[in-house]
C-alpha cells in the first residue's frame, strides 16, 4: 500500500513473463475459464 | 476421535490464532488497523480472497452435495471469472485512488451521505446474518456427530476468533489466513488421497468415473434454459456473475481483503489468482463428494447420515419402526452391489450390450434403494418431528470418522474450524471497519485521532462477534448449509451492485434518485422471494436491474427540480 499522500500509477505493467499488459491477463483468465467450462462439458458428454 | 485427534485439532487452531494475535499486537494507527500492514503480496491477497469466502461450509457441506446431486453446484461460479475481470479493471482502481477504507465511502463521495448509509447498512444486515450462518454451520453438524454441546462449540469458536480480530484488525486477519488455508488446502487433499485409496482394489480410477457418471452424478453443466432450474450453464455464468459481482465489489469483507494489497499490481494479481483457481477448486472439492458417493455403492452406507439423530430418534420409540428400515436398506444396496459387480464385468469384458443392460438394472436398484431411504426419513420425522431429514451436511463428516486414521480425523475437524475461523474474522473485521468508519466516524464522531477510532473498532468488532455468536445460539435453519449463505446474499447483493455500478456508468444519476430506487427495489426483492420459485441466483440479476431501472425514471422525474448529480467519480 502507498504511503499517505503519494498518489499510485493508475496502471501499472503486470510483471508476468508473457502477459505484459492486463488486457492480456484478463484474457488469459477467460480463456482458462472457457478451458474449464469446455472439459466439465467433456466430462458431461463422457460419462451421461 | 482420540487424544492425537484432539492435540492436532487445538495445537493447529490455537497455534494460528496465538501467533496472529502475538504477530500484530498493539496496532495503533487506523491505516494499519483497518487496511494491514501495507506490505501484503498478491499471494497472500489471493489466499486471503479465498479463505474469506470459503467458510466452514464450503468444505464441510460441498462433499455433501456432490455426493447428494453431483458436480451441478459447480456451475453456480461459472460468472465468478468475469466478476474478478471487472472487479479488478474497474472497482478496484477507483477504491484505491480514492483512498477509502471502505466501499461505502465512495458511495458518500460519488452521492451523497444517506446512500452512502444505506449501502453500509445493507452491508452491516446481510453479512451479521452472514456471519451468524458462518458459526452456526459448521457447530451444528460438528457438535452432533462429536457430541459437543452446541452452545459451547459455537461460544468457543466464536470467543477464539473475536481475540485475535480485535487484538490485530485486518493484518492479523491477513496473517492467520495465510495459515489456515494452508491447513485446508493439506487436509483436503489428504481426504481426496483416502477416498481414492478406500475404493475397492480392482476398481480402476475410469471405473469409479462410469459409475458415479452412470448414476447421474457427473452432470456437471447443463445448458438448459429453464429458469426454475437451481443450477444450469446460464443461471452460473449470468446470476453468477452478478451475484459473485457483487459479493466482490460491494462487501466489504471482501474489498478490505483486496485493498490491503502492497500496490495496484499486487491487489489486482490476487483477484486474478482467485479467479483462475476457484473454479477447479470447487470441482475438486464436489468431485471429492462424489468419489464418496463411489466409495459407498462398494460398502454399505448408513441409511440416515445423521446418525445420532436416527439413534436417538430409534431409542425414543420409534426403534422397532427404524430398526426395520435399517434392515431393508442393507438388503437393497447389497442387491445394487452385485449388479454393479455385473455391470463392472461386463465393462472388462468390453461387452457393451451387457454393459448397458447391467447399468439399467443398477439405476432401478438404486432408486429401490433410494426410496427405502425416503421412507426411513419420513418414518424418523414421525417418530421426531424436530428433526432435519436433510443429511448431506453429514456425509462428509461421517466418512471422515468412519474411514480416515487417526491424526488425519483431527487435521481434518481442523479444517472445517480453520475455515469457520477464518472467514469470520474477514467478516468480523470488515462490520468493524464499516461500523467505524460509515457510521461512528461519518455520523457520531467526526474530528477524533487515530487511536479513538481503533479503539471504536476493536469495541465494533467485538459487538459483531458477540451478535453472531447470539444468532448462531438462537438459529434454526433447515436449507443446504452452503446454499443458506448464497441464498442470503443474493437477496441482499442485486441493490448494492446497482448502486456501485450507477455510480460508476450512469454519472448523470443522482443520490436521491438512487436512494430511493434502492429502497423500492430491496422491498420488491423481498416480495418476490416469498411469491416466486426461480433459481435464487436470479435474484441478483433482477434487483440489479430493477435498480438500475428506477434510478433512470426517478432522476428523469426529479431531476429537472432535484438537486444536481453530483460530478461523477471517474475510473
Amino acid at each position: 500500500m502507498k504511503p499517505p499522500g503519494e498518489r499510485e500509477p493508475a496502471d501499472g505493467g503486470t510483471g508476468l513473463p508473457g502477459l505484459r499488459s492486463w488486457r492480456a491477463v484478463y484474457w488469459f483468465v477467460a480463456a482458462t475459464f472457457v478451458l474449464w467450462a469446455g472439459l466439465l462439458t467433456l466430462l458431461t458428454r463422457m460419462f451421461p | 476421535m482420540n487424544a492425537l485427534d484432539y492435540v492436532i485439532l487445538f495445537v493447529t487452531l490455537a497455534g494460528i490464532a496465538a501467533y496472529g494475535t502475538w504477530r500484530t499486537r498493539g496496532r495503533r494507527d487506523l491505516q494499519t488497523y483497518l487496511r494491514g500492514a501495507g506490505h501484503t503480496p498478491w499471494i497472500v491477497i489471493g489466499l486471503s480472497v479465498i479463505a474469506t469466502q470459503a467458510s466452514a461450509i464450503t468444505f464441510l457441506s460441498t462433499p455433501g452435495q456432490g455426493f447428494e446431486s453431483g458436480l451441478g453446484f459447480v456451475q453456480n461460479y461459472f460468472g465468478g471469472p468475469f466478476a474478478m475481470i471487472i472487479v479488478a479493471a474497474v472497482f478496484l482502481p477507483i477504491f484505491r485512488r480514492l483512498d477509502v477504507y471502505t466501499a461505502y465511502e465512495f458511495l458518500g463521495r460519488r452521492f451523497d451521505g444517506k446512500t452512502r448509509l444505506l449501502g453500509a447498512a445493507l452491508f452491516l444486515l446481510q453479512r451479521g446474518i452472514g456471519a451468524g450462518i458462518t458459526i452456526y454451520a459448521p457447530a451444528i453438524v460438528l457438535s452432533t456427530v462429536m457430541g459437543w454441546p452446541l452452545d459451547l462449540t459455537i461460544v468457543a469458536s466464536g470467543l477464539v476468533v473475536i481475540v485475535y480480530t480485535v487484538s490485530g484488525g485486518s493484518e492479523a486477519v491477513n496473517l492467520t489466513q495465510k495459515y489456515q488455508i494452508g491447513i485446508i488446502f493439506a487436509g483436503m487433499a489428504a481426504a481426496f488421497c483416502v477416498v481414492l485409496a478406500r475404493l475397492p482394489s480392482g476398481l480402476r480410477v475410469s471405473d469409479a468415473l462410469a459409475v458415479a457418471g452412470g448414476l447421474h452424478r457427473l452432470q456437471a453443466v447443463d445448458f438448459s434454459t429453464d429458469v426454475h432450474q437451481r443450477y444450469t450453464f446460464w443461471s452460473g455464468l449470468l446470476g453468477g456473475l452478478f451475484l459473485q459481482l457483487a459479493y466482490f465489489g460491494t462487501d466489504q469483507s471482501q474489498v478490505q481483503r483486496y485493498i490491503s494489497g502492497n500496490s495496484l499490481r499486487e491487489s489486482r494479481l490476487g483477484l486474478m489468482f482467485h479467479a483462475v483457481c476457484k473454479i477447479p477448486m470447487q470441482f475438486f472439492i464436489l468431485l471429492l463428494g462424489v468419489l464418496i458417493f463411489v466409495f459407498y455403492q462398494f460398502a454399505p452406507p448408513p441409511v440416515f447420515f445423521n446418525r445420532i439423530a436416527w439413534d436417538r430418534a430409534a431409542a425414543a420409540g420409534g426403534g422397532p419402526n427404524l430398526r426395520a428400515f435399517e434392515g431393508e436398506f442393507a438388503a437393497a444396496n447389497t442387491e445394487k452391489r452385485r449388479l454393479i459387480q455385473r455391470w463392472m464385468d461386463a465393462r472388462h469384458a468390453g461387452d457393451a450390450r451387457a454393459e448397458a443392460a447391467a447399468r439399467a438394472l443398477v439405476l432401478a436398484a438404486g432408486q429401490r434403494s433410494e426410496a427405502v431411504r425416503a421412507e426411513a426419513k419420513a418414518a424418523l420425522k414421525a417418530a421426531d418431528p424436530a428433526v432435519e431429514t436433510k443429511d448431506s451436511d453429514y456425509v462428509f463428516i461421517t466418512f471422515i470418522l468412519d474411514q480416515l486414521p487417526h491424526g488425519l480425523i483431527g487435521l481434518l475437524v481442523a479444517v472445517f474450524f480453520a475455515a469457520a475461523m477464518s472467514s469470520k474474522a474477514a467478516e468480523l473485521n470488515a462490520l468493524g471497519s464499516t461500523t467505524t468508519v460509515d457510521l461512528y466516524r461519518h455520523v457520531i464522531r467526526r474530528e477524533e485521532g487515530d487511536a479513538h477510532y481503533v479503539f471504536a473498532s476493536k469495541c465494533f468488532t467485538a459487538f459483531w462477534g458477540l451478535v453472531a455468536i447470539a444468532f448462531a445460539l438462537f438459529a434454526r435453519m433447515s436449507e443446504n448449509l452452503i446454499e443458506a449463505g448464497n441464498i442470503v446474499g443474493s437477496v441482499f447483493y442485486g441493490v448494492p451492485l446497482a448502486l456501485f455500478l450507477v455510480a460508476f456508468f450512469l454519472k448523470w444519476i443522482g443520490g436521491t434518485a438512487i436512494f430511493w430506487a434502492a429502497i423500492i427495489t430491496q422491498a420488491l426483492i423481498f416480495v418476490f422471494y416469498y411469491s416466486l420459485s426461480i433459481s435464487y441466483l436470479w435474484y441478483n440479476l433482477i434487483g440489479c436491474a430493477i435498480c438500475v431501472a428506477l434510478g433512470i425514471v426517478l432522476q428523469a422525474v426529479i431531476g429537472a427540480n432535484g438537486p444536481a448529480a453530483r460530478p461523477a467519480v471517474t475510473p
